[in-house]
């Protein structure tokens, strides 16, 4: 009995160990979300043949953490940093390609910009590094995004899903991950299922880089998904499903960011149809005072 | 009757001698200063099957090379197609066009010389130059059960040497038991990768050699088929040509579009290493050394992924492994917004190419080729570079026995990225381009590993 009680001794020590640790981390989500963008980066980069140049790279940091900040200032706005912006970079750094270097940087300050411009009730619109993307697919003249350039395979995809699920979690929206992903996927199952194709094809969708990270980062984002976790259940829903039709009836590529943006003008509708809390990323309850993360609950009150 | 089902139609010859030609067509602002010669064509690969592609917004029009050896009486291809196709859409091409855009596009060798370290200035002066430059109507065709299978006869027409009939499918084992009636051999699995395309509500072109037509002709070998169609779907059909393979098998596509270059959306796409300096010795055999670096760089990505070999506008190349494709060539091929023109091409071409090959095996790639056209418009060519050193004695003046020593770390270099490359031994290397073999300490050989 001695000997159980002193593992238990010990055991409870390490336990609030843990915890003290866990208290000590960083409370805002986006630290993690820049640190894991950054990997992601750098992986790609160096192992991936992404045909990104360090020059774009360099230039669109420089120009949206500068529009960022001259925003702020011209706002006299406080307590605004630039943990959003450098996420904003990273995003557009890993999805956006260009044949020349003005279009990284001119879309960075339009991605930055607009989350000053295009407001709705106090809450910006669109996802900086989708719009941006939109951007640039859209309306500039060498600029595109390479789908294809994650590749498929089972590792690849099990890094960004475990480091994605621990950014939504402390951001609190892995629920929009998850619908996401689920009412895709089983789009993509019913699909493989009525056209009578081998399991393969699905695994092959199933481990889609570009998918799981816009699962996990692109969509994910707090700030510009409806507030009441039903509405963005819903919401992640008709992503889904709009980002199927585009490529699989429509056959156009890029679906999912063309889905989420084409989406996005629905956020305050449903917003206001659901009403809850707006998500504040420093007092994000996911984090509450003892540094514990709670399980999963939301920030409705509803 | 083998079926052969596209696009696993072309049954290519290996290597032939290495191809010598001295070429120098290039801009003044991107010069190449030295020779071309040599390239490593699509035939040095196996049964790789060849296809030329050209997209015009939902305008598409495949050419496929059928470089078949086998008895004519037993070739025959299968290949799924968006509608059925009137007679005007489907024509044979000449074959010279194939070699046209394959000579084009093929990756190429390019050598320099150092000069000499002795004459200090014009060292001086070429020291840039020693640097990289930028540089199917079936004539047995039973009706009398096809429409118990769901099995229509959309059309049946003599194109060239070759019987085509497009058929529409309700149900994929109607059709396979429709092309074993007919006599194709179809290999087992059939219906189950025939039943997708069914489900999407594609036709079938479906053709084979018309005996007396191709005796007409008086060539012994079967010339492209070319066929074009109307889709939102940038895709190729690979799937049904895995059914009769034994291992990985080559594809070599040429997509010829008007402002970017081309790159599969669900399936990674990247350029093979290349403009690098390798050793000089692989000039006498730069196709095994290509061939060797292909495999290589294919079995590294795990056969995953599709490689660019060219990527280009076609209205020059440098250096020039061939002269681009004239207006004509390119409207033969299907470029049909390339304007007639002159005698010659006009200075800007509004054809990009984008020379893509896969090697590929049923696992890896479980999905038919999805592509699409970026707007990216960077010039990228699979060039290597041999710079041959200047014969000089070590004493000849102060700056030649610097100039060797370095000459010495190029080569160890060279023989590190060639065996990188292509995985050969790096000992036979240095042997086979005469180093001395000397054993290094361990720290100089990882500092050398190190090195750019």
């Amino acid at each position: 009995m001695g000997r159980v009680g002193a593992v238990r001794a010990g055991l409870a020590h390490e336990v609030r160990a843990a915890r003290a640790f866990v208290a000590r981390l960083p409370r805002d989500a986006r630290i993690y979300q820049i640190l894991f963008l950054g990997v992601l980066l750098g992986a790609g980069a160096l192992a991936r043949d992404f045909t990104l140049r360090p020059e774009q790279m360099a230039l669109t940091f420089a120009a949206g953490l500068a529009t960022q900040m001259v925003c702020v200032r011209a706002l006299g706005l406080e307590r605004v940093g630039v943990l959003s912006a450098l996420i904003t970079c990273l995003g557009l750094s890993i999805l956006l390609r260009a044949d020349s270097l003005w279009v990284h940087p001119f879309v960075a300050a339009l991605a930055m910009a607009s989350k000053f411009a295009i407001r709705v009730r106090g809450k910006h619109l669109f996802n900086p590094a989708n719009l941006g993307v939109i951007v640039g697919v859209a309306l500039i003249p060498g600029a595109w995004i390479s789908p294809g350039q994650w590749g498929s395979d089972i590792a690849s995809a099990a890094w960004v899903v475990a480091l994605g699920a621990l950014v939504s979690n402390r951001a609190q929206r892995l629920d929009t991950s998850w619908a996401f992903l689920g009412c895709y996927l089983g789009l993509v199952a019913a699909r493989v299922v009525w056209l009578g194709y081998e399991w393969g094809v699905f695994v092959h969708q199933l481990e889609s880089g570009a998918l799981l990270l816009f699962a996990f980062f692109m969509i994910s984002d707090p700030m510009t998904t409806p507030n009441h976790r039903s509405a963005r259940v819903a919401h992640a829903a008709l992503v889904a499903a709009a980002a199927f039709a585009w490529q699989f009836a429509l056959f156009m590529p890029n679906g999912l960011v063309w889905a989420l943006f084409l989406a996005t003008p629905l956020v305050p509708l449903l917003d206001r149809i659901f009403r809850a809390e707006r998500f504040n990323w420093r007092d994000n309850p996911a984090l509450p005072g003892r540094g514990v993360p709670a399980p999963r609950t939301t920030t409705t009150s509803s | 009757m083998n079926a052969l089902i596209c696009p696993g139609i072309a049954r290519i010859l290996a290597a032939a001698a290495p191809t010598l030609i001295c070429a120098l067509f290039a801009p003044a602002a991107f010069a190449f200063c030295g020779f071309y010669v040599g390239k490593a064509d699509a035939n040095l690969f196996n049964e790789a099957s060849q296809v030329v592609m050209v997209r015009d917004g939902d305008r598409t029009t495949i050419t496929m090379r059928n470089d078949y050896k086998g008895e004519l009486t037993e070739f025959a291809m299968v290949v799924p197609v968006p509608e059925v196709l009137p007679e005007e859409s489907i024509k044979v091409v000449d074959n010279v066009l194939f070699e046209r855009i394959d000579a084009y596009s093929a990756p190429r060798l390019a050598e320099y010389y150092d000069a000499n370290p002795c004459h200090v200035r014009s060292a001086r002066k070429n020291g840039l130059a020693g640097r990289l430059p930028q540089s199917l109507a079936m004539d047995a065709v039973r009706e009398k059960s096809e429409e118990d299978r769901g099995i229509t006869v959309e059309a049946e027409y003599t194109i060239g040497e070759y019987d085509v009939v497009i058929l529409s499918a309700k149900e994929s084992n109607g059709l396979e038991i429709w092309l074993r009636e007919n006599g194709y051999r179809i290999p087992d699995g059939a219906a189950q990768a025939l039943a997708p395309y069914i489900r999407q509500d594609l036709k079938f072109f479906v053709a084979k050699v018309n005996l007396a037509e191709q005796a007409k002709t008086g060539s012994a070998y079967l010339r492209p088929m070319q066929f074009s169609f109307r889709t939102e779907k940038f895709m190729l059909p690979i799937r049904l040509g895995m059914l009769n393979a034994r291992g990985p098998q080559d594809l070599v596509l040429w997509m010829l579009t008007r402002t970017g270059r081309v790159e599969a959306t669900n399936y990674r796409t990247v350029r093979l290493p290349a403009n690098m300096d390798i050793p000089t010795y692989v000039k006498g055999d730069f196709r095994t050394f290509y061939k060797a670096l292909f495999d290589e760089q294919a079995k590294r990505e795990e056969h995953r992924v599709i490689f660019t070999e060219y990527v280009w506008n076609m209205s020059w190349c440098d250096p020039c492994a061939a002269n681009p494709l004239t207006p004509a060539e390119l409207r033969g091929l299907g470029a049909d917004w390339v304007s007639s023109g002159g005698r010659r091409a006009p200075r800007a071409q509004p054809v990009m190419l984008t020379r893509l090959h896969v090697r590929y095996t049923a696992e890896t790639f479980p999905e038919d080729l999805m592509f699409q056209e970026t707007k990216d418009r960077a010039n990228y060519q699979a060039r290597y570079v041999l710079r041959h050193p200047a014969k000089v004695a070590p004493d000849a003046c102060p700056a030649a026995g610097r100039y060797l020593d370095q000459v010495a770390e190029r080569q160890e270099r060279e023989a590190k990225v060639l065996a990188t490359l292509t995985g050969w031994d790096v000992n036979d290397i240095r042997e086979r381009a005469g180093f001395a073999v000397r054993e290094r300490p361990w720290w100089e050989e990882w500092w050398v590993g190190l090195a750019p």
